[in-house]
């Protein structure tokens, strides 16, 4: 914490509706991405990398597992003295009445007692559920350099798709001028990653001003940002280059999984300088049968794999039998695709179980088919 | 809980395993891709419910130390369990001096401390999994003195060479414990695992340290089986002793058959390590593998067979790799050829075109070097 004197506030909470049966039991940012990981490795493992030691994570939906598992800091190296990784769901004050978190700024607002705890100079605020590697205190230097109230991250996103996106337009010198969120003819293809540092003193008083607007929807896209431009203060668009994924379908997913399957590709998880960490789980190495054909794979230890694995990510521990194909397709932690059967451009949910000779997906789908459920193959 | 606490045995100054050992004790040989050779023992008292582990270690004890850390990963609790590495400090004027009594004696304080009654000692040097608190509490049942584990093979002739033997009555009492001299193709491979009472085991420390400053502990167990109830308990499923160059680079190649390894791990019996945070390993194109156990973190674009691969290696497209055993970190280069070798952490094998051994006589390629 005295290190850069800037605190993390990773917000945890969202359902990811569009994930559909993955998002059920477990909040978006628990959902398992890359083979071993889970989405908020990316965030957590970036605070760590960039020197941040205090990490409170804001959960609310299905927080159970997540919570359990944020919990055990040291997975990220956030357990040393005056470290720590947060878990703050929404809780009951002596003052206030117990309170869902309203939107992204309400959920800051109600943990001001916790971030007054540490005093910091610097608030981070980030999403739980994106996939990318950046160092927050490049990112913390260029906010201190430019004397900026907040500094927001921006990634170039092209240009048709920038109406999808909270647009920011800036001036020649980086400094926002107007925030347009989803605008439908956008001015600049700067999107927000969700990813701001605030000077906290200032902050938290927009947030106690935010608290007691009836008309506020309590988010920072919507409210915090636009009432900061109104007071005319100083914001900063720090653009990132590299890659980045917000992982919002299982189209999306399936995506981003693929991704890693370029030689060189942009996000290069072997990267021994930037690593992301996550939890150490005990099982084999890979284990490849004399039956098997690899190519194009992301695989890690725990499977088992007997079949033809083309264009894939495997998950830990996710076996393929004599015969199978694997073509197109993510198997996340645990599944099982039987001697035979055929899995083609889709994505295989924890656990799931695709019996003997059993087709899923097909190689002209539109959409990537997500198989949630047991599927029955031959007795 | 189990009502002992661990040790676990450095090898005696008879076994030595040409190649690697310089680098490091056999308990910090990689060993399975991701594993040292001593996650095997420690998980399988942590696994018992062990929760104080003493480690001795007699020489080299970087990596070792580095490896084991504070313990925790071996699901060791860390406020009322905890693991010890002690070393052995005398005997430097000749190595000899240099075995368990003396590392014992050394230590004594330590192990005169510890709470619990009874002590489970086992090599660092041996793979296989055991269930210690069964055995103890049969110990126990038993009412024996000293209980050692062992196990059957039919290939002593040739194998187990440098390992202890069990010579047993039919009510499995120890008669004594000697050499294996490769006469006789079944043996009862003593697997230098004891079970005791702690007072027995600082009163046979004691004994060996007056009869000869060179007695190992097998030596004064083997004394006492006159006098003693000493009882032999044979182990079924895997197990390998790392002894040598040889059984080193056949025990990792033995379990690349999928089956043989269920006999080794098993669900509800995990091999705990240190995790090295590696991605998953990317397969390109051009990758064939067949019949091989792949580490994280591995750049694959040549073919392998019949290999186990370590953590973070690189095999390049053209590369052929064939019943070989590729420690961490190793870069096999563009078109080349290994078959029969072990490839020791950090080699690059990038100049030479072919490195072939005969399975009899696997190569070494030593750590850090550039062929």
């Amino acid at each position: 914490m005295k290190q850069n004197n800037m605190l993390a506030m990773i917000l945890a909470g969202g359902r990811g509706t569009r994930l559909h049966e993955l998002t059920s039991k477990v909040a978006k940012p628990a959902v398992s991405y890359g083979g071993k990981y889970r989405i908020i490795d990316f965030p957590l493992s970036n605070c760590a990398n960039s020197g941040i030691d205090v990490v409170g994570v804001l959960t609310q939906y299905e927080s159970v597992l997540l919570n359990s598992y944020v919990a055990a800091g040291r997975r990220w190296g956030l357990d040393a003295r005056d470290s720590g990784v947060y878990v703050l769901p929404p809780r009951e004050k002596a003052d206030a009445n117990l309170d869902v978190y309203r939107g992204t700024a309400d959920a800051i607002s109600q943990n001001i007692d916790f971030i007054d705890t540490y005093s910091p100079d610097y608030l981070l605020v980030l999403s739980g559920d994106h996939i990318y590697k950046m160092n927050y205190a490049k990112m913390l230097a260029a906010h201190k350099e430019q004397n900026a109230d907040a500094t927001i991250a921006v990634i170039q996103v092209p240009m048709k798709e920038a109406s999808r996106f909270g647009i920011m337009n800036t001036d020649e010198n980086g400094t926002i001028v107007e925030f347009e969120e989803k605008p439908e003819h956008p001015k600049s293809n700067l999107a927000s990653m969700g990813i701001y540092i605030f000077n906290w003193k200032l902050l938290r008083k927009m947030l106690l001003a935010d608290i007691k607007n009836p008309d506020s929807s309590h988010d920072f896209g919507k409210d915090i940002i636009p009432a900061m431009l109104n007071d005319g203060k100083k914001l900063i668009a720090y653009q990132f280059k590299g890659y980045w994924k917000d992982v919002g379908t299982i189209d999306s997913l399936w995506e981003a999984n693929m991704d890693l399957l370029g030689k060189n590709n942009e996000l290069d998880l072997n990267d021994p300088t930037w690593k992301i960490y996550t939890e150490d789980v005990t099982t084999l190495p890979h284990y490849i049968g004399a039956n098997a054909k690899i190519t194009r794979a992301f695989i890690t230890q725990g499977c088992v794999i007997d079949g033809e694995v083309r264009d894939s990510v495997l998950f830990t521990g996710a076996k393929v039998g004599e015969g199978a194909k694997i073509i197109d397709s993510v198997l996340m932690p645990g599944a099982i695709v039987e001697d035979g059967a055929v899995v083609q451009r889709a994505l295989v949910a924890d656990g799931v179980r695709i019996g003997r000779n059993a087709k899923v997906g097909s190689a002209d789908s539109e959409h990537i088919e997500l198989v949630a459920k047991r599927v029955k193959g031959d007795e | 809980m189990c009502n002992a606490f661990g040790i676990v045995n450095f090898s005696g100054t008879r076994i030595y395993v040409e190649g690697l050992q310089p680098y490091r004790p056999i308990g910090a040989f990689s060993f399975l891709g991701r594993y040292r050779v001593i996650d095997f023992p420690i998980s399988n008292m942590s696994n018992s419910g062990i929760d104080q582990i003493q480690v001795y270690i007699r020489r080299k004890p970087r990596s070792l130390v580095e490896h084991l850390g504070t313990g925790r990963h071996y699901n060791i609790n860390s406020k009322r369990g905890n693991l010890h590495i002690l070393f052995s400090e005398n005997g430097m004027e000749n190595d000899v001096y240099n075995n368990d009594i003396a590392a014992f004696v050394e230590n004594m304080e330590i192990i005169e401390q510890v709470r619990y009654p009874y002590v489970v000692i086992a090599p660092s040097y041996m793979v296989y999994s055991a269930n210690f608190d069964t055995l103890l509490q049969n110990h126990i049942d038993s009412e024996a003195d000293i209980t050692l584990l062992y196990h059957s093979v039919d290939n002593a002739k040739e194998s187990f060479l440098s390992c202890n033997t069990l010579n047993l009555n039919r009510q499995k009492g120890v008669l004594s414990i000697e050499e294996n001299r490769g006469t006789a193709k079944n043996k009862n491979i003593f697997m230098d695992t004891y079970i005791m009472k702690k007072e027995l085991f600082i009163d046979l420390i004691h004994r060996a340290q007056k009869l000869s400053s060179l007695y190992t502990l097998s030596d004064i167990v083997n004394l006492a089986c006159e006098e003693l109830d000493v009882r032999g308990v044979a182990h079924r499923g895997y197990f390998a002793a790392i002894t040598d160059f040889k059984s080193y680079y056949e025990a990792n190649l033995s379990l690349i058959d999928y089956k043989n390894a269920m006999n080794l791990f098993d669900e509800y019996w995990p091999i705990y390590t240190r995790t090295n945070d590696s991605c998953p390993t990317q397969y390109f194109d051009s990758a064939d593998v067949k019949n091989s156990v792949v580490s994280n973190g591995c750049l694959i674009e040549g073919t392998i067979e019949n290999s186990v691969i370590g953590r973070g290696c690189t095999i390049k497209e053209g590369a052929v790799v064939k019943n070989s055993v590729i420690l961490p970190d190793v870069v096999i280069g563009k078109d080349v050829h290994i078959e029969n070798q072990v490839v020791d952490k950090h080699a690059h094998v990038i100049h030479i075109k072919d490195l072939v051994s005969t399975p009899d006589r696997p190569g070494y390629v030593r750590r850090d070097d550039t062929l």
